[in-house]
């Protein structure tokens, strides 16, 4: 086995000239590297392997998926573009709109897709109709990940209104704690900030100003108001938060330092990884004033156009495993997201995931499950990072509420 | 028999007087295709409504008018202003003090070289994560000496808005000063020592050797210096993303973070060539009239 | 070649030594340090970084994360640490060293010893090439590696690194070559040597130092680039710097800093090689050439 792997390394290595991606092989551009996530794509190429198919690796990390991008966009005008490209929201609609993307409908009828994903999730990962790309799992940005010990010591229930939430933060920063973990990056920023525009707004008003991007919405009274709990929660955030990864917030909650830390379901796998149990060291709850909503992000597996009869085989097996149950399951268990599919039976998963996957499944029947702005659900890149701009030159005290709003109109009218 | 042989040798003169723009034409070839071909396609794409890929539909000056009405650029042009201005400076201080510290017959002289150098053999993708956690305050050096006793101590620059470019420069200052203090070795090492014994004998201090004597026979290291120093200012972009992201806010963002994020991360590809184009003016303006003083004056 | 010593006419006094000393060693703790924190960071296990002072030394000594970055870190789906993108990344920067110093000698040469109308603009030309933004070539240049069907090879990147840096190597050669008698050269001429002759009998043995200071400028800057290598290298071909981004750079994965460090400094390790070994030919060579101008 390893004998083989080595070959095989070396082989590709040697061959310096491995572009072409050869007849049963699938080339996959992504930038899932870590540990953990990239074991889970492992999985993914064991099952392609058994059926004969090679796995030529293209990790690319950095930014969030945005040096990937850049990666993708050399080799496409290149003319050599990869099998399959791990893809967020947008990004999807604007490569199917160059008409770079294959087309994979007749897999999807033949494995029922449309019946199993959300229709919410559907919208990206079909253009004018047609499928282009395989969703692999289901993120959700709102939720606030808590320290059991820390809340029992305060003597804090879990809140569930904006005002007990305040309360509790006000507890644990009176007796000395940091009450809310923070990372002061642009995209941890907006990922607090798209909550506090659904809490505020609910959602009618998040689609209006984060996804149909009215300029009145963005305006509006009720968009000060979302800005300025942004400043009540600046005053819950330690002194040092500028620039902080987001999984270094995590271990403050993990370690008690801090009480809550507002970010995706991604953070439960630092959780996890410090030996801690989902409902009983540790505690999952939707920020206060967003229950009933879900705000996702969906990694994809965007299949581009391959003109080789076998490249296409290869391309479709790897759609069809990706789409798989088997897969979904053990892929979501590692990353702490959800199945694309809501057809999956969720004993396996722990308790935030089952209540992950319960609310999906519920917010995706109600009509309350929306893109998540802050990773580019919502709306295109360039809109995106405008509202990026002004959001955490808000949070960083530039400007005040009604600046803020003013300026977020301002900015998405040049973005657009 | 004749008659081919002075073929020959005339095939051969000819072949000699032609083999020097031979040799040069490959450069000559590349340079002129993926420089200035490449610089006219951005002046191009800069007039299109190009996003995520290049298209030719014309705009106009729409890209520019845009670009100056994006906050961030005007932050980045005042960021790059600063920016380059201190580190150009202080690395030509540092690198000429530690050239002529280094100059004094120092023991140890080899050991302490590299030390000064090997800074600039690292990429920041490499040293990143290290400067971040030393300017750090929670973790780097402000808790240290508050370890050590030191209560007061407050080194926060990276957090704070108006400081966190300072940052950047310290970073980049201790990336190039070292290569400069090179230059500036190499330099002072070159001037002829007879001079200087002549000047001592007429009593000269050591202040004055070297305001008179050293330092304008220094002067094309300090242009050497200048035109590295520049480009590398100009070019700075894994430095910003890896020490601040551009962060906190937008208060360290520079020219080449906004071009690359305007280019690849936004789709808005027409104003990350505008931008471009007003970089490489930029350039140009500093660099041209250097380029025709230094190229007449060897003539 | 210039009358270069080592020796410093100027005497100073014994109490301004001891300053010199003193200041001379605080820059180098200061040069020292990021390094220092590497180094000690990565020979720490990682539940005494996340949970202690990150600038302390380890309480407890361990190479597992040296290990773990050379042969079993997940990079990409393969847990096969840094040691295949090493030799990638040898295999890229030897040829681009090489024939960017060769022409970079031979631009320098025809420029100083072979006037013609124009190599005056030529090389003014080849000298702002260096300032160009790497960021406005990438898409351009891919097409073009697109239509010469040399898109993802080691070839294509080999070509990429030769032009940005060529217009870096003839500047310094042209500038060494400048201060070379250009006597010799036509004394040679007369007596029959050829354009390749004169080059290899008489410029080229005594080019030792500014080839020094070509090869290591271009290692340095080939070996350390990401944006070239990320974009233009398929997946098996990356080279060292994009294998290191991806294991320190993950976004939503958990942070093994000191495998991250241990990887950042055997990816440094070949350039700083270069510049300890080299170092003394850099400034020789920026002596007798470069700084003259």
């Amino acid at each position: 086995m390893t004998m083989i792997k080595k070959l095989h390394m070396t082989a590709a290595v040697l061959a310096l000239s491995t572009t072409a991606v050869a007849a049963q092989e699938v080339e996959v551009l992504h930038w899932w590297t870590s540990g953990g996530e990239a074991a889970a794509v492992g999985t993914l190429r064991d099952t392609l392997a058994t059926g004969g198919i090679g796995w030529v690796d293209m990790p690319v990390a950095g930014g969030g998926g945005s040096d990937a991008m850049t990666v993708l966009r050399a080799r496409v005008t290149a003319g050599d573009p990869p099998t399959a490209v791990q893809m967020l929201g947008f990004s999807i609609q604007d490569w199917a709109a160059e008409g770079a993307l294959a087309n994979l409908d007749e897999l999807a009828a033949e494995q029922g897709w449309a019946e199993v994903v959300p229709d919410a999730l559907q919208a990206f990962s079909t253009y004018e109709g047609s499928w282009v790309a395989a969703p692999v799992n289901v993120h959700s940005t709102n939720w606030v990940w808590a320290n059991t010990a820390l809340m029992d010591e305060l003597g804090i229930e879990q809140p569930t209104d904006w005002d007990g939430f305040v309360a509790a933060m006000q507890a644990a920063q009176d007796a000395g704690y940091t009450a809310l973990a923070h990372g002061g990056q642009a995209w941890q920023d907006a990922t607090v900030f798209e909550s506090m525009v659904m809490g505020v707004g609910g959602p009618e008003f998040y689609q209006a100003s984060m996804v149909d991007l009215d300029p009145e919405a963005l305006g509006s009274d009720t968009m000060v108001e979302a800005f300025q709990r942004m400043e009540t929660l600046r005053g819950f955030v330690d002194d040092n938060f500028s620039g902080r990864d987001w999984n270094l917030a995590s271990a403050m909650v993990i370690s008690g330092d801090a009480l809550f830390q507002i970010m995706g379901d991604w953070a439960k796998g630092e959780f996890v990884n410090a030996g801690m149990t989902a409902g009983e060291e540790f505690q999952c709850f939707r920020v206060p004033g967003t229950e009933g909503t879900v705000m996702f992000n969906s990694d994809q597996f965007a299949m581009f156009n391959v003109t080789d009869p076998e490249a296409q085989e290869s391309q479709l097996a790897m759609a069809s495993a990706v789409m798989s149950p088997e897969f979904q399951v053990t892929f979501n268990l590692v990353k702490g997201s959800v199945p694309a599919r809501t057809d999956i039976p969720s004993d396996q998963f722990d308790a935030c995931g089952q209540l992950g996957m319960e609310q999906l499944a519920s917010a995706a029947e109600g009509g309350t499950l929306f893109g998540s702005m802050a990773h580019g659900h919502a709306n295109n890149p360039s809109v995106q990072n405008a509202m990026y701009d002004v959001i955490t030159a808000h949070f960083n005290g530039e400007y005040d509420a009604e600046t803020a709003a003013a300026e977020l109109v301002t900015a998405v009218e040049i973005a657009q | 028999m004749a008659v081919t042989t002075d073929t020959g040798a005339d095939f051969r003169t000819r072949l000699q007087s032609w083999l020097p723009k031979l040799v040069l034409s490959p450069s000559l070839a590349v340079m002129l295709i993926f420089v200035y071909g490449f610089i006219a396609f951005t002046i191009y794409l800069s007039f299109t409504d190009s996003r995520m890929l290049p298209s030719y539909e014309w705009v106009g000056w729409q890209n520019y008018d845009r670009l100056f009405r994006v906050r961030e650029w005007n932050i980045a042009l005042t960021n790059l202003a600063i920016f380059a201005s201190l580190y150009i400076a202080i690395c030509t201080v540092i690198g000429l003090m530690l050239a002529i510290f280094l100059d004094q017959k120092i023991r140890g002289e080899g050991i302490l070289r590299p030390i000064f150098l090997y800074p600039m053999a690292l990429s920041f993708i490499v040293t990143g994560t290290a400067w971040k956690w030393f300017l750090d305050p929670a973790i780097g050096l402000e808790n240290t000496m508050h370890l050590w006793g030191w209560e007061s101590f407050a080194f926060d620059w990276i957090k704070d808005r108006e400081m966190a470019i300072y940052t950047i420069v310290l970073a980049a200052v201790w990336q190039s000063s070292g290569f400069v203090m090179a230059m500036f070795l190499a330099g002072l090492r070159g001037i002829d020592n007879e001079i200087l014994k002549a000047a001592q004998m007429d009593g000269a201090s050591n202040f004055q050797l070297y305001r008179r004597i050293i330092l304008p026979q220094l002067r094309p290291a300090f242009l050497s210096a200048f035109v590295i120093l520049s480009h590398l200012a100009i070019k700075s972009y894994d430095l910003v993303i890896a020490l601040t992201g551009g962060g906190p806010g937008n208060a360290t963002a520079l020219p080449a973070t906004f071009m690359y994020s305007y280019t690849f991360t936004r789709n808005q590809m027409g104003i990350g060539a505008a931008s471009a184009v007003i970089m490489l003016m930029t350039i140009a303006a500093i660099m041209v009239p250097y380029l025709y003083a230094e190229l007449r004056e060897k003539k | 070649m210039a009358a270069a010593s080592t020796e410093n006419a100027i005497r100073s006094s014994s109490f301004s030594r001891v300053l010199i000393y003193l200041v001379l060693l605080l820059f180098a703790l200061f040069y020292l340090l990021p390094f220092g924190i590497m180094l000690v960071n990565s020979l720490k296990p990682l539940s005494e970084i996340t949970g202690g002072n990150m600038i302390a030394l380890p309480r407890e000594w361990t190479i597992e994360p040296w290990l773990s970055a050379w042969s079993t870190a997940q990079i990409g789906v393969q847990p096969t640490g840094l040691r295949p993108y090493f030799i990638n990344s040898i295999v890229m920067a030897v040829p681009a060293v090489l024939l960017s110093t060769i022409f970079g000698a031979l631009n320098g040469y025809v420029l100083t010893k072979w006037h013609f109308p124009g190599a005056t603009i030529i090389f003014g030309l080849l000298l702002f090439s260096c300032f160009i933004p790497f960021q406005i070539v990438l898409i351009p240049m891919a097409r073009i590696l697109g239509i010469l069907d040399i898109a993802g090879t080691t070839g294509g990147l080999v070509l990429v690194h030769f032009v940005y840096g060529v217009g870096f190597t003839t500047l310094y050669f042209r500038n060494y070559y400048a201060a070379f008698p250009t006597e010799l050269v036509r004394a040679a001429q007369i007596d029959g040597a050829g354009f390749f002759q004169i080059f290899y009998r008489i410029l080229l043995p005594s080019s030792g130092p500014i080839i020094a200071v070509s090869f290591i400028w271009q290692f340095t800057n080939i070996w350390n680039d990401f944006l070239f290598g990320a974009s233009f290298a398929s997946g098996g071909s990356a080279p060292m710097t994009v294998a290191l981004n991806n294991l320190v750079n993950s976004s939503t994965g958990v942070r093994e800093y000191n495998v991250h460090f241990a990887g950042a400094i055997m990816a440094a390790a070949p350039t700083l090689l270069v510049y300890i070994v080299a170092g003394r030919y850099f400034v020789r060579g920026l002596m007798a050439g470069s700084v003259k101008g």
